[in-house]
This record gives C-alpha cells, structure tokens and sequence, in this order.
C-alpha cells in the first residue's frame, strides 16, 4: 500500500548558535505516508529540527530533500508552499474568531465581490469536521474549544491546506486520556489519506503504538534510526540517555543535617498535586522531570510568587504561613528562578544595583539614607567573591554573559542571608566552564550548611550534584531516589509516569 | 586605572573583553545623552539670544524661570509615573480641582490659609492615590486609561463644584509662594530647587526611590526579590497628585485666582519634557533633574517664539514637533542600547 520512497530526507542538518551546536550533523528519512516517531530529551535539538523544517530557522550546514526537491533552507513561506504544517504546543489561533474562520485563516474564500464568503467557509469546514468525525460547530470562537477540540482544528486547517507532511510537536501533553485517543484515530484516518506525519512526544507507549518508525535523538544528534518493531520502549529509553557521564560534577561530600523546609500536600488545581517533600541542611535535592511536569509552578507556590490552593509549608519544624515573595524572603529563602533575564535581573541596571536589590535595609546606616559607599564596597567584594568578570560595578547587568549574569543573581541572594535556596534550571544556557563555577558556588552553599534545592531538566545534571532526587510526573511527584540508586532509566521510568 | 581592569579582564577571556568595550562605548553614549539634553537647552539660548536681544535680560529670564514652575513641579510626579512604564494623564485636571477646592476652603469658607493650604494638597494627593488603587487593587490594564478616567472625572468636579464660577480674593500667604521674591529669585524658583533637591536624594538615595527604578526596570525581578510593587505604584500616583496640587498652588499665587479650566493639557507639556529628558517610555531609565531641563527646553522655545511675535497658532506646530523629535530621540536611544528588555 504504501509506497517506499522517502518524502523527506535530510542529509547533515547542523544548526550552531552562539556558544551551542543544536543540531550535529542531523540526517533522517521518513518515508511517504508513514507515522514518525521523534523522541529524546529536553534539550536533545527536537524543537529546533522541527523550526529548521518550518522553516523558522535557517541551518548552517546540511540539505534538505522535499518530495524530490532540494533544499539547503525553507522559509515559512516555502514550508508552508511545499506543504509542510506544524501542529505546535502552542496553537497559533485567533480565540475570538471562529473555528471556520480560524480553518481559512490567511486563505479567506472570496465571493465574486472580493468579500470574504463566509457561508462557503462555514459550509467546507463543517465538511471537514464532519470527515473527521468531530462533534464542533464551525461557527463557535475557539477560545470556548477545550485544547484537544483546539489542536483538531489546527489538523483541519493543515489538512485543508493540503498538508503533505503534519509535525505534530508533544500533541498529547495536555490532553486527557479520552482526547489522546480521539487523537489517535484522526492520525489513523490521515495515514490512510497518505498524509505523512512526525510525531513527537515523551509518552513512549505512544509512540509504540502510533508511530511506523521512529528517530532518537540525543544531544543534538540522531543516534538512532529504527522500525517500531525492533524497537521496546526499554530500548528506547536507554538511546535517549545513555552518554556517558564525564567528571563533569565536581560533587562534594557534606555532612546532612536537620530538615530545614518541609512541603506537604501543595496543590494547585491543574498545574500540581499534593507535592510533598523535605529538604535537609547540607544537602542538594535535585527535582527531575519532564518540562510542564509542574516542577517550577509549585516551586513558585512555595516561594509565594503565584497563588497555591492548599498545602502546608514548615521551615526548621515551624509551620510558615507564605503567601507574597516577601513572606519568602522573610523565612531565609532565595528563589533563583529559570528566567534570569526576565525574573531574575534588572537587565538596564547596574551590578551594583542588582546585587544590592533584595535586602536594602542593611545598607540604611544613617536612616532613612542608603549608604552609597557601603553598597558599592559590598557589591565589590561580591564580584571578587564569586569571580564575576566584569569591569566595574557601575556594569549594565544586560551587558554581562549569561554565567555571570547568573552569579550576579547568586550574589544578590548570598546578601539576603538565606537558609534555603532554590536554583530554577540554574545552567541553561551557560557555557560548560562557566557551569562548573556554578556548581562550586552551589558546593560552596551546601558545605555552609545551606539547604539546596535544583530543579534541572538535565538528568546527569541532576543526578551529578543531588543527594537525593525526586521525579515529577504531571504535577505529582511519583518517586523519590537516594544518590546510590541514580539510574537514567529510574529517573525516565518515573518522568514517565511509572512508579519506582 | 580603568585600562588596568581590562586587560585584566581580557586575560580571563575574549568574550569578557569585548563587553568591557562595549560598556566603555555605552558609558560614552550615556555621558553624551545627559551632555546632550543639556546643550540643546544652551544651543537653543544661544540662538534665540542671537536672535531676540530682548532675550538675555534679568526680566526675561526672571519671567522665563517663574513661569516654567508650575511646569517643573507637576513635570516630576508625570518623570515617577513614566519611571515605572505607566503615565499620568490627570495631573493637569488635579490641578484645577486642588485649586477649586483650595478656593473654597481659603476664600468661601474663611479657613487658616495654612489649613487650607494642607487640605488643597491633601485632595491632590487623596485622587493620586485613587489612580494608584486603580492601577494595582483593581488591575486596570494600563494607567492610561485609567488616569483618562480621572482626568474626566477630576475636571467635572472642578467645574462642579462652583458651577464653573473662578475664585479670586486669595490671602497674601496664600499667593506668597506664586508671586513673592526672596531677594531677587522668586519663592516659586527656590520651591522648585528644593522640591527637585529632596527628589534627587530621595530617588538615589533612599530604598523606595530604588525600589521605583527596579518596578520600572523589570516588574517580576522586582516582585520576585520581594518588593512591594503595589505599595511603590500606589507611593508614585500618590506622589504625582500631590505634585500636581502643588504646582496648583503656584498657579493660584501667580494668578490670584483659581478657575476650573486651570491646567489644561499640562499633562501633555510634562510628558514631553520628561521624555525631552531622556527618561524612557518603557520605564526603568530616566533621571529627574534632566526633567528640569526638559521643562526649561519647553519654557524657553515657547519664550523664544514670543519674543519672536511668532503666531500662537505656529508655536503649538513648533511643541508639537518637539514633542515627536524627543519621542523619536527615544526611539534612536532604545535601538542604540545593546540591552534588549
């Protein structure tokens, strides 16, 4: 039935960008009408070959064959021309106009009087629906649509676009069990169309069953090519992570002591449930899982940077009752969020400015004045501590690499006198020697007896630097590890939603 | 010494070392910028001196500061609300209702001048602080829109409450600050020197006036680090009233009268001359006494035009071309910033 030639085939895609290589040497087929399966890490370079195949992004290196036509890139326009449709996370679609009318979004039919036929739209859409067996009224705005009922049309308009090839990137991450499966069935129907599709996600059964064949990726490479049928989601599991783990965690040991924060039962209704967990002094938590597992968002709720609906926090035995970041600060914790540019600084400030930001009272010497020549002497000794490289203190924190932007945030931290710190993602997009310095400051906290939790999508991150790691799964935590029982594959199983 | 430090820095690495030059070059254009605004005020003397021999006389300049004081005072509340990314569009119309009342209370009802005096800024304040609750407990989108509200609200009381009559008759102490000297500088020349003193202590040298910098600079950093963002937007809108009220107040001494269509469209000259002085529409960068070089820019072109005998009609043509230059120089400075917000 199918026919065994490839609509696509790539041939040595590398795509650099300042300081990281996203996508080495990237070559794979997918053959005309199948179901393809792409899976790896965060951060393995999945979301940024599918941009290459958008055409968002340009590769610096590589060819791209298209339905017999060549490529060294695609412009959005040239994707969209040779039928390239990308189904992403977050749906492009105007909430306030209906499905129809977001179905010929940009193709509007048109009456004889260059008006825009809205009767014929309705008309094909309801067609179109109807095809797919879909219970939606093409006249509602989307912005009423639930998201799977969202993501459908989104597959209408590419189908009606005459969509050769549909990616369709982590489709199923926010759909329940009911709508995945109306999921499936769609995907069915288009195969049988010969509409070729990539699909990408993290639930391996998924994969297994949906998929014909299937690309692993890892760190930005394909390190492997398979049928469905060869492959067990074992397997797969072990391609996706197993590299080996150089010295690159200069881990040390540190005697553990008291708990110093325990969490029980933070919820969030349909972000996070019932998270519970303790931290010691001493000692690092590293919190695993996949992104959107909830990892950051109930951080926040701790740490009183977003509402929680329930769930009790104790700090050295004592119940605390946070609500505002205030509330936070005032219990010695130190929130070092994922977004340093966005959360973390004050980009068209100083150093100076930054680093002295958090607690301003110590610097009120002769009330109610701020002592200039303090803070600047603080701030100093601050950049000499941490050996943040910059000119001066008077520095734009905007201007500075994202490693000692990084340490500027630390620094202002170190000046709040906290217990417990938490560091949100604190590597991403630092470069590798500068993420070593990151992880003898993190020592540094620990062997002074602070309390240290890091979230880090990067799994031999995670497990080079924690005592212990806990696994979120879809806004709970389904399972705790001690440092000798660390396994990439626990650690997946767990992110998978398997208990260990 | 500088030099030293560079080169220390380019031994630790090349991607250091290029920053460090970028931050010389940013620190030049910096020094450029706050020279700039100052000499296009003294290029602008120069010409219209060159021009006009009537300009460069005590009387003139004695007329030019006085009058550019009610301007410079509300000019500062309007820099504190585009400090923090928002705006303040009621200020001219807090103006005429602090001063409708001021009349009522001083004039009508025969209170201590002093009293009065209080209550008048106290009103400016109080529809200051009604901005500000709007903006944070109510999360209104943008102030915007919401000092539009009360611009529209404030200036219907101020024609309300004496149905449209002006009040005149204002006791000496009253006036003191708009129409006395001390010696030869007029009271209102020194309330502006102390009022923009206080502020520049206050705005550098206090946690608040940081705290006013962060919000603007960058919200979420700022709430996240554990500043009461609420509580220094509801402080700035306060303070903005409270300004527009008393440069109210100068008006009344200048004039010896308050009447309801007083400080119409002043919202728009402060606007400009904060943005003439290089503070940034989208918040976090500015510096108040640029603000009153701003003012002064506005102040002597409007004076230079009169001198002049240029039409009125061609004088708003020439502010309204100043006002889109400054928001264009605005424009020029964000594209020239190598930090991206």
């Amino acid at each position: 039935m199918k026919e065994d030639t490839n609509i696509l085939e790539l041939r040595n895609i590398t795509k650099r960008y300042p300081g990281v290589l996203a996508l080495n040497a990237v070559s794979m087929n997918v053959k005309r009408g199948e179901v393809h399966g792409l899976v790896g890490e965060n951060g393995a370079g999945k979301s940024t070959l599918i941009k290459v195949l958008a055409g968002a992004h340009a590769p610096n290196d590589g060819e791209i064959f298209f339905d017999g036509q060549s490529f060294s890139a695609l412009t959005p326009r040239q994707a969209m021309g040779l039928g390239i449709s990308c189904i992403y996370q977050e749906l492009n679609q105007v909430n306030y106009m209906t499905v129809a009318e977001n179905i010929f979004l940009g193709r509007e039919l048109k009456t004889s009087h260059a008006f825009v036929d809205r009767k014929t739209q309705v008309e094909v859409a309801r067609e179109l629906l109807a095809d797919f067996e879909l219970d939606i009224d093409p006249n509602t705005p989307v912005g009423l649509l639930g998201v799977g009922k969202r993501q459908m049309v989104e597959i209408c308009k590419a189908v009606h676009s005459k969509a050769k090839l549909i990616i369709m990137d982590e489709p199923t991450a926010s759909l329940s069990e009911k709508e995945a499966g109306e999921l499936f069935k769609i995907i069915k129907k288009l195969r049988q169309q010969q509409v070729t599709m990539i699909f990408i996600s993290h639930r391996l059964e998924e994969v297994k069953s949906v998929c014909d064949s299937l690309t692993v990726m890892r760190d930005g490479e394909v390190v492997a090519n398979r049928r469905i049928e060869d492959v067990s989601v074992d397997n797969i599991i072990k391609l996706m992570v197993g590299r080996d783990i150089k010295n690159k965690y200069p881990k040390v040991e540190t005697q553990r002591g008291d708990v110093v924060l325990e969490v029980k039962g933070l919820t969030k209704a349909g972000e996070y449930e019932n998270v519970s967990f303790k931290v010691h002094a001493g000692e690092i938590l590293g919190v695993s899982g996949l992104v959107g597992a909830g990892r950051t968002e109930s951080i926040r709720g701790l740490t009183g940077a977003d509402p929680i609906d329930a769930g009790e926090v104790y700090i050295h035995g004592k119940k605390v009752n946070i609500k505002t970041p205030q509330d936070s600060i005032r219990n010695g914790i130190a929130f070092l969020t994922e977004d340093r540019k966005g959360q973390g600084l004050v980009l068209l400030e100083t150093v100076e400015f930054n680093t002295t930001l958090v607690d301003l009272k110590q610097f009120k010497t002769r009330k109610p004045f701020l002592d200039l020549r303090k803070m600047k002497d603080v701030a100093k000794q601050m950049v000499d501590s941490l050996r943040i490289k910059v000119p001066n203190v008077t520095t734009l924190a905007g201007q500075l690499s994202g490693g000692n932007q990084q340490k500027v945030v630390l620094a202002k931290w170190l000046l709040s006198e906290s217990d417990i710190f938490i560091f949100d993602e604190p590597t991403r997009g630092i470069d590798v020697g500068a993420k070593i310095e990151v992880y003898n400051l993190i020592n540094e906290l620990v062997s002074n007896g602070k309390a240290v939790i890091m979230i880090s999508s990067e799994m031999d991150e995670c497990m080079g630097m924690a005592d212990r790691i806990i696994v979120y799964h879809e806004g709970q935590v389904m399972g705790e590890l001690d440092r000798e029982n660390f396994s990439d594959e626990k650690i997946m199983y767990a992110a998978s939603g398997y208990h260990i | 010494m500088n030099r030293k430090k560079n080169e220390e820095v380019r031994k630790d690495g090349a991607v250091e070392a290029t920053q460090s030059e970028e931050t010389k070059e940013k620190k030049k254009t910096k020094k450029r910028g706050s020279l700039g605004i100052m000499l296009s005020l003294i290029v602008l003397c120069v010409i219209i001196s060159i021009l006009s021999p009537r300009f460069l006389t005590v009387a003139n300049l004695t007329n030019v500061l006085s009058q550019a004081t009610v301007s410079a005072i509300i000019s500062v509340g309007e820099f504190l609300a585009i400090l923090t990314a928002g705006i303040d569009l009621s200020i001219g119309s807090i103006l005429a209702l602090s001063i409708m009342m001021l009349g009522i209370f001083a004039v009508n009802m025969q209170m201590n001048p002093m009293l009065a005096i209080l209550l008048a800024l106290a009103v400016g304040t109080l529809i200051g602080l009604f901005n500000g609750i709007l903006l944070t407990k109510l999360r209104l989108p943008h102030p915007f829109i919401s000092t539009m509200g009360t611009k529209m609200i404030a200036r219907g009381l101020a024609l309300a409450v004496t149905a449209a009559q002006p009040i005149s008759g204002f006791a000496p102490s009253i006036q003191f600050l708009g129409n006395r000297s001390i010696g030869p500088v007029p009271a209102s020349v020194i309330l502006v020197a102390i009022v923009y003193g206080i502020m520049f202590i206050f705005m550098t040298r206090t946690s608040t006036g940081r705290h006013i910098y962060a919000v603007g600079g960058n919200v979420e950093a700022s709430r996240l680090s554990g500043i009461n963002v609420h509580k220094v937007l509801l402080i700035v809108y306060a303070l903005s009233g409270f300004f527009a009220a008393l440069a109210g107040l100068l008006l009344v001494g200048r004039v010896n009268a308050a009447y309801p269509l007083a400080g119409t469209d002043y919202e728009t000259d402060a606007i400009a001359a904060v943005i003439i002085g290089g503070a940034s529409f989208s918040g976090g960068v500015g510096k108040i006494l640029n603000t009153v070089i701003g003012v002064l820019i506005i102040a002597v072109l409007r004076n230079g035009l009169n001198l002049l005998n240029v039409n009125s009609a061609y004088q708003t043509v020439a502010i309204g071309v100043v006002i889109i230059l400054a928001v264009y120089l605005d424009v020029i400075r964000q594209k020239s910033a190598p930090v991206q917000k």
